[in-house]
């Protein structure tokens, strides 16, 4: 039996930041819990296809795992975790941006 | 100190105007990613986990203040106010973006300063002892060969597409303070009837395949060592696998074929190319040698030292850990550790950099190093200069007296930074070395290296730590394998693997074991942790270690 297909994003580097950045319907955004989250496996890889062909923007792009918690796409691993949020030695990446648009 | 001739200013100049117009090409879509990448990496550019990573070859691990300040500078104006020093004595800029890297290589130019060849399938920065030139045990500098082996390699038409990288470390000492062991080609300088040369060493390397290095010959003479590290990487390139990358170094080569098949092969290639070294190699050296004459050592009053030590048990702990020997009795060289408790180890910030060569303008004739153990050296002090030389250093969080300790760990970027790893390093360091200051036990334990890796790639040249530690991905949750009885010096070993690993809180835990067993198994104060462990072997350290195991047998 194939095994059932679990939610994805589409995610990649941003060409001229290096930064992490995740597909939504419309565009990229550089928040995971805005991302586009993938239920259907041949749409994934169109999207993905679709991503992919867009050279000038985006380097590497892959499909990566999430669980949805609360409507919320949420990284399943540890790497994963780790791009959507930045280094743990310092408030550096994704976790410094956030905090500061807290403020 | 190498003077960069009006060629090599030329050829950077040249080479960062190509680069500036590769990246343009990439931005306006006219190079893909597949185009760019093998051109970005040749200029040490990589992209890493949550950005691009730049990193700065420090040849041979040799800075002058002027060059240190460039460094931060860089670091303020591109990135976030800080560098990592890394294993082979190159920077790493954590932070920069696509558009800025020209602007940054050309900064790092006008202090001769590059960032070539510090990836790629090609030969990296010649790394070297970090107390080259200073050390009391040194037969000779080993930094004009190893300036002279860069100035070969750089931009070699033959060696520019090799099976895989080729990392090449000189020392000029017996004790071995550059791992030689664990390169592609290790060079240790010797002395043979009053005559320099060389002992060549290949074939050694850490990564998924650890091996230690065989001696090809025991003796080069100074003349023919370029020919025959032209020979030896010529016989690699041609020989060497690229059908697997696992098996493509050139430990793989030496392992498979034997070193009597590797060394008639390059004494077949050295005989055909010996002939077009006319010398000029030589005469090129011997500029590179006054280049590096020693500074003019002054003399002086060596009272504040000694009132310092007498007085001010702070200092007194930091002169007996963080200073060696100097060939110059008057002198001495201080190791300045970015290993403060609880920081990243290889981090310096900006505004230490910049103390760092105020301090080596001031105190140092002008001369910094950076360690493969991730530490700077300032590597002439006067001693009657090391009192002031710590208030400052103290001042700027860089007074942490632990060089050799278990808290002076050697840890890669990781999962924090690296797109390879497969688990983080960082904060396992950063732990380690918070649990035993709170312990208070770093002194009473002694020499302790530690070494920590991310992968199995071994930037953390785990294999070699006294205690290495391997983060691996079990399953979707960091592991940590432990290997005990590793030796980077001149007895170069590789270390056992002790068991089953442990879990991120597990690992502290673990270590802590290991070290209380050294404790209660030592002869005397004086056995260190690696004598201990040679007269015992591992059997005690992993009854310690899994008492759960010890526990079940009963």
């Amino acid at each position: 039996m194939p095994k059932a297909f679990t939610p994805k994003v589409v995610t990649a580097n941003a060409l001229l930041e290096g930064d992490v950045i995740y597909l939504t319907a419309t565009g990229w955004t550089r928040d995971l819990a805005l991302a586009e989250v993938l239920t259907d496996e041949a749409d994934a890889d169109l999207r993905l296809i679709e991503a992919s062909a867009q050279v000038d923007h985006v380097v590497g792009a892959y499909l990566a795992n999430v669980t949805v918690i609360d409507g919320i796409p949420t990284p399943v691993h540890f790497r994963e975790d780790f791009r959507a949020t930045g280094p743990s030695n310092y408030a550096h990446g994704k976790q410094a941006t956030r905090q500061q648009e807290q403020f | 100190m190498y003077h960069y001739t009006d060629f090599d200013a030329a050829f950077l100049a040249e080479r960062n105007a190509q680069f500036r117009a590769q990246v343009e090409r990439r931005i306006d879509g006219s190079l893909t990613e597949d185009e760019f990448k093998p051109l970005r990496l040749m200029n040490g550019l990589y992209l890493q986990l949550h950005a691009y990573m730049l990193r700065v070859a420090i040849p041979y691990g040799t800075l002058n203040s002027r060059q240190m300040e460039k460094l931060a500078d860089i670091a303020d104006k591109w990135d976030k106010g800080y560098g990592h020093f890394t294993t082979r004595q190159n920077i790493q800029y954590n932070w920069p973006q696509l558009r800025d890297v020209p602007d940054m290589l050309d900064a790092l130019a006008e202090v001769n300063m590059h960032a070539i060849q510090t990836s790629g399938n090609t030969i990296r920065n010649v790394t070297a002892d970090h107390f080259a030139g200073a050390a009391a045990d040194e037969v000779a500098d080993p930094r004009p060969v190893a300036e002279l082996i860069r100035q070969w390699s750089t931009d070699h038409p033959e060696f520019q597409f090799l099976p895989r990288k080729f990392k090449v470390a000189v020392t000029g000492a017996q004790a071995d303070r550059a791992v030689i062991k664990a390169h592609d080609i290790g060079l240790q300088i010797v002395s043979q009837n009053g005559e320099i040369g060389f002992k060549v060493i290949i074939g050694g390397g850490l990564g998924r395949t650890p091996m230690i290095g065989k001696v090809l010959y025991d003796f080069v003479a100074q003349a023919d060592l370029l020919p025959t590290i032209e020979a030896i990487v010529s016989v690699y390139n041609l020989l060497g696998r690229r059908d697997n990358k696992y098996k493509a170094r050139i430990k793989i080569t030496v392992h498979e074929n034997g070193i009597e098949d590797i060394r008639s092969r390059v004494d077949a290639r050295y005989a055909l190319i010996r002939d077009e070294f006319t010398g000029v190699d030589q005469q090129m050296l011997s500029r590179i040698e006054s280049d590096f004459a020693a500074p003019e050592f002054r003399k002086g009053d060596d009272t504040p030292y000694h009132t310092a030590y007498q007085h001010d048990p702070l200092f007194r702990s930091w002169a007996d850990t963080n200073i060696a020997a100097h060939k110059n009795p008057d002198y001495a060289i201080v190791s300045i550790s970015l290993k403060a408790h609880g920081k990243t180890p290889g981090d310096a910030s900006s505004r230490q950099m910049r103390l760092m060569a105020g301090l080596a303008k001031r105190y140092g004739h002008d001369e910094l190093r950076i360690s493969h153990e991730q530490n700077v050296i300032l590597p002439h002090v006067h001693r009657g200069d090391l009192p002031s030389v710590y208030y400052a250093l103290k001042a700027e969080g860089l007074g942490t007296a632990n060089i050799g300790l278990i808290s002076d760990i050697i840890a890669c970027p990781g999962m924090d930074y690296c797109a390879l790893a497969t688990a983080r390093s960082i904060p396992i360091a950063q732990e380690i070395a918070t649990h035993f200051d709170a312990l208070k036990l770093e002194h009473e334990v002694g020499p302790l290296k530690i070494k920590i890796s991310g992968c199995i790639n071994a930037c953390g040249h785990h294999h070699v730590g006294h205690i290495g530690i391997l983060g691996l991905d079990r399953a979707g949750v960091e592991n940590y394998q432990i290997t005990l009885g590793g030796d980077g010096t001149e007895d170069a070993h590789i270390g056992e693997r002790a068991g089953p690993g442990f879990s991120a809180d597990q690992v502290i835990p673990a270590v802590e074991r290991i070290v209380m067993a050294y404790l209660d198994l030592r002869n005397e104060a004086s056995e260190t942790f690696l004598q201990t462990y040679r007269r015992l072997g591992l059997a005690p350290f992993k009854a310690a270690l899994y008492p759960e195991a010890r526990a079940d047998a009963a």
